[in-house]
């Protein structure tokens, strides 16, 4: 070991001393953790803002039925779940040096990211062939589209740009190109998308049942 | 060696995993009972986002690895969001419960 190296170690070492690595892990994880953190905030303030302009409306339409929507949703639900187990799958496989158990698991992610992406897709289809525009609908308070179309797009555009990242993530993968770490980070991301869903679908959903 | 031993005691099992996963489609499902059930708002609001944070808590602890990570790390990404959120909930749940309990918004 050299000098320099045993030096950086040493200041590792010291709680706080800085080093290289004061979290201990890379600048790639530690940037998307970041990332993730304002993203969150972001979410966070799209669903205050929904849940303002809600109780302070009139009028807030309640356009979903138990069944279908959310029996629709809910599936949606098992697919980002069951998307968030198979990525912390590949994960597992590609930090064992396992990588075409990786790309496999890879796969499945991108699958069931595209799953939820078609069946929101039709669910946004049937709403809009309804009647539902940003600024008007036939059941109430005309910001519900805006609110409602503002966040569960930009959802769906993680979920959707999720899928592409992941995408190169398995085609790099597969070519031996990228390091454990950048699979890991790559699933930080997924989870995260995952994790956003979970208020998602309470607030915007379970909240807006329609009773007789 | 003792890298190896460490490495095995900081890497979870898939079987951990799994019943993570099983356990945020548990809650899940309590939350479709409660939408089928219909409370009154403010209890619903309330159960819903216990549970949300729940699993928001699991999926963070054992998918994000935030868990098996360094407290420092943790103590440097949670608090902030935290205490944001809680600004932003000072802000809002004053009025909006007065809006409800005025009869105005649902």
């Amino acid at each position: 070991m050299s000098n320099a190296e045993a030096g950086a170690e040493q200041l590792v070492a010291g709680e706080w001393g800085g080093g290289s690595l004061p979290y201990a892990v890379g600048s790639k994880k530690f940037g998307m953790w970041l990332f993730i953190i304002s993203d969150a905030l972001t979410f966070s303030a799209l669903l205050i803002a929904y849940g303002y302009l809600r109780v302070a409306s009139k009028n807030w339409p309640e356009p979903f039925e138990f069944f279908p929507s959310l029996v629709t949703a809910t599936v949606m639900t098992l697919c980002l779940l069951s998307s968030s187990l198979t990525m912390v799958m590949a994960v597992a496989a590609r930090k064992a040096g396992r990588r075409a158990a990786a790309v496999k698991w890879l796969v499945a992610t991108i699958v069931c990211g595209s799953a939820f992406l078609v069946l929101h897709a039709n669910e946004w289809l049937k709403l809009i062939g309804e009647g539902m525009q940003p600024f008007s609908n036939p059941w109430g308070a005309p910001l519900f589209g805006a609110s409602f179309f503002t966040l569960t797009g930009l959802h769906m555009f993680h979920v959707f740009s999720g899928v592409c990242y992941l995408g190169v993530v398995a085609v790099a993968t597969g070519r031996g190109k990228f390091t454990a770490e950048d699979v890991e980070v790559s699933g930080l991301y997924w989870h995260f998308v995952d994790l956003v869903w979970m208020f998602i679908f309470p607030l915007v959903y379970v909240m807006s049942i329609h009773h007789g | 060696m003792s890298h190896n031993a460490a490495a095995e005691h900081t890497e979870p099992a898939s079987k951990l995993f799994l019943w993570v996963w099983f356990w945020l489609l548990a809650l899940t499902g309590v939350e479709v009972l409660l939408g089928y059930e219909q409370y009154p708002v403010k209890l619903m609001l309330t159960m819903l986002m216990s549970l949300s944070v729940i699993k928001a808590g699991l999926i963070m602890a054992y998918f994000m690895h935030l868990r098996f990570e360094r407290m420092k790390l943790v103590l440097t990404l949670v608090p902030a969001l935290v205490i944001i959120l809680c600004l932003f909930s000072i802000f809002f749940f004053p009025d909006s419960l007065r809006l409800l309990d005025l009869g105005w918004g649902r």
